[in-house]
């Protein structure tokens, strides 16, 4: 037996790809079976995702979800931010840029307010839970832009790891519950063409959650929304630990 | 051949990377600012530029389509390897700070959608 997990180990990338084609098999048949495909299998198959992801970190206490299971650390590189931005950016091959360029000033836009909301509320939210010092306030609304504006305004104004720790945890929940809810609210939001999708994109901002819910959603609208999306991070890193820590401690110490 | 394909998504991909990091460099801040957004607009053009020249032979499109589709199992794996237990367990504030303003943004997609679609409406009638 020793010598299997060795040489499953060994090959852990091809691992991957078998595991995660298996798992998109269950979940595509699960969604005919049982939803008459009205919850779309590859939104079934990200969830499952994540549920093994939480059982990854619960058997072995580890941060990786499921690739922290030795026989499955493949999973870090074909789930890597490396192999993530690739696929991403092949999905631009079927866009159409006359699109972007009409969304373009909303796009702007939806970023600029996306950036501002997120950070407030979750600024709010820090002060009503009792945060009352400028660096924990700004970090924990960092944290509700993405899960890495969060840890690096944290680091870069010198706030408590207790306090970086939960403006991550903050990110990966937004991450999830855009992911999650995104097909349930497309319709309602009217999220169908690729104008919303890049609004969506910029007000969302978190690649990962957008990319995700996208993909559950509409694959057409994907290199829509993420197109946006990837510029939000990195305005967030930009702004909240400079103009909105500065504005913050105008306000408290 | 295939491979062409899959070297110009690849080009794009790090030219992209690299004018995000400059532009990150430039703004003096700790990260990439829009690599993945660059590489996009970098595919987009390279690829009208060579359909217009019938450079873009239909073997070179199946190694960017690959990847494409391949995208679906990607992000299913990427939230295979998210830290759900420690987001799930550290806490109300996590909880309500990731919640709410994820909310919020939702309400706020449709209106900034009409915003838009009106504003471009206006340029049509003018």
């Amino acid at each position: 037996m020793e010598y299997i997990n060795t040489l499953l180990i060994k090959n852990g990338f091809t691992v991957a790809l078998l595991v995660t084609g298996l798992l998109l098999l269950v979940s595509y048949w699960i969604s005919k079976k049982f939803t008459k495909n009205k919850i779309p299998g590859s939104a079934i198959a990200i969830f499952s995702g994540l549920v093994v992801a939480y059982f990854g970190g619960v058997f072995t206490g580890g941060k990786n979800g499921i690739a922290d299971i030795s026989t499955l650390s493949g999973f870090s590189i074909l789930g890597g931010a490396m192999f993530r931005d690739f696929a991403i950016v092949s999905t631009a091959f079927g866009a159409n840029f006359t699109e972007i360029k009409k969304a373009g000033l909303a796009g702007i836009l939806s970023l600029a307010l996306g950036t501002i909301t997120a950070f407030v509320t979750g600024a709010i939210i820090a002060l009503l839970m009792g945060y009352a010092d400028a660096k924990s306030i700004t970090t924990i609304g960092a944290g509700s832009c993405t899960f890495i504006v969060g840890p690096i305004t944290g680091g870069a104004i010198g706030a408590s790891s207790e306090v970086i720790t939960i403006s991550i945890a903050a990110g990966v929940i937004k991450s999830i519950l855009v992911t999650i809810g995104t097909p349930f609210i497309a319709k309602m939001i009217g999220l169908n063409n690729p104008q919303t999708a890049m609004v969506y994109g910029g007000l969302m901002g978190t690649t990962s959650g957008v990319a995700a819910g996208l993909a559950a959603t509409d694959p057409k609208l994907v290199p829509y929304g993420a197109i946006t999306a990837t510029f939000y991070t990195g305005l967030g890193c930009l702004l909240c630990p400079s103009v909105f820590y500065f504005i913050v401690t105008l306000f408290f110490n | 051949m295939l491979i062409y394909g899959v070297a110009v998504l690849a080009g794009c991909y790090i030219a992209g990377q690299v004018t995000g990091e400059i532009l990150g460099r430039l703004l003096h801040i700790d990260a990439n600012v829009g690599g993945v957004g660059f590489a996009m607009l970098y595919l987009i053009l390279v690829n009208q530029w060579m359909q217009k020249r019938n450079l873009f032979t239909p073997e070179m499109e199946k190694g960017i389509l690959f990847w494409s589709q391949l995208y679906i199992p990607v992000i299913v794996a990427m939230s295979a390897i998210q830290n759900v237990k420690a987001a799930l367990s550290s806490g109300l504030i996590a909880v309500l700070a990731g919640i709410i303003p994820t909310v919020i943004c939702f309400a706020l997609i449709p209106v900034v959608a009409k915003l838009s679609k009106q504003k471009a409406g206006n340029l049509i009638t003018e």
